[in-house]
């Protein structure tokens, strides 16, 4: 099941993302960042995909949505600690995962 | 070429079907003894072609979504996606990376993933008539 646990830090939000990621699960994940960035207005916004198992291009457009979101409130998105095949699909869009 | 095995799934256009979709293709796939990234780029090609029957075939109404899946003797898969929807008047410029008329939460880059993930992809499409995407990808390259 798609989950995802919002946890901050200062002007730090960080979202652990699980589960799988797709067109059906992506909807619930944005409701629940975006509820949590309109609240918080985060300088960072740490997108967390280390127990993420399944992701197709909805987790592509999960992170240039809260990108356009963010960064127009003057904060930054970083993703971080995807898995290998997270790491290929993040690939096609150009996207980089931090370790 | 002759398939040593075939399958075949009808559903409703249904988010929730994605997974089921994607996993069922997988579970089929499992006889060819696939890497574990090759089994990712199948479940990831897979789930793109039928989130575009929900999202764009069937914008607004439920319509049935076919998969038939077919399994040759050197171990390539080839899936055909296929629904009954509005069909595309532009194939190649839908194929675009970055094109899409699914809202600003979509990529635009369904296609850009189909290509990457398989060895083969072809989309045939009529406007109000519907839409058929056939990829194939050899499996057990270990």
């Amino acid at each position: 099941m798609t989950q995802v646990t919002l946890r901050q830090e200062g002007k730090t939000l960080t979202a652990l993302l699980s589960g799988e990621i797709d067109h059906h699960g992506a909807a619930r994940l944005r409701e629940e960042i975006d509820g949590r960035v309109a609240a918080a207005s985060p300088a960072i916004l740490v997108l967390d995909f280390s127990a993420v198992t399944f992701m197709d291009s909805a987790g592509i457009g999960l992170i240039l949505g809260r990108h356009k979101l963010v960064s127009a409130m003057g904060g930054v998105v970083v993703v971080q600690k995807a898995p290998k095949d997270i790491r290929r699909t993040l690939s096609v869009a150009g996207i980089e995962s931090k370790e | 070429m002759k398939a040593v095995n075939t399958m075949r799934l009808v559903f409703p256009s249904r988010s929730v079907n994605e997974g089921f979709a994607r996993s069922a293709v997988a579970a089929f796939a499992a006889q060819a003894d696939p890497a574990m990234d090759e089994l990712a780029d199948l479940k990831t090609a897979v789930s793109e072609a039928v989130t575009n029957c929900i999202v764009h075939a069937y914008a607004d109404r439920i319509g049935t979504v076919t998969l038939y899946a077919a399994l040759y003797e050197e171990g390539t898969l080839r899936v055909t996606v296929t629904d009954k929807g509005c069909g595309m008047p532009d194939v190649a410029k839908a194929m675009e990376p970055l094109y899409t008329t699914g809202g600003p939460e979509r990529a635009g880059l369904g296609f850009a993933v189909m290509t990457s993930f398989t060895d083969s992809l072809k989309v045939r499409s009529a406007p109000g008539r519907g839409t058929s995407v056939v990829m194939e990808k050899r499996l057990g390259r270990r």
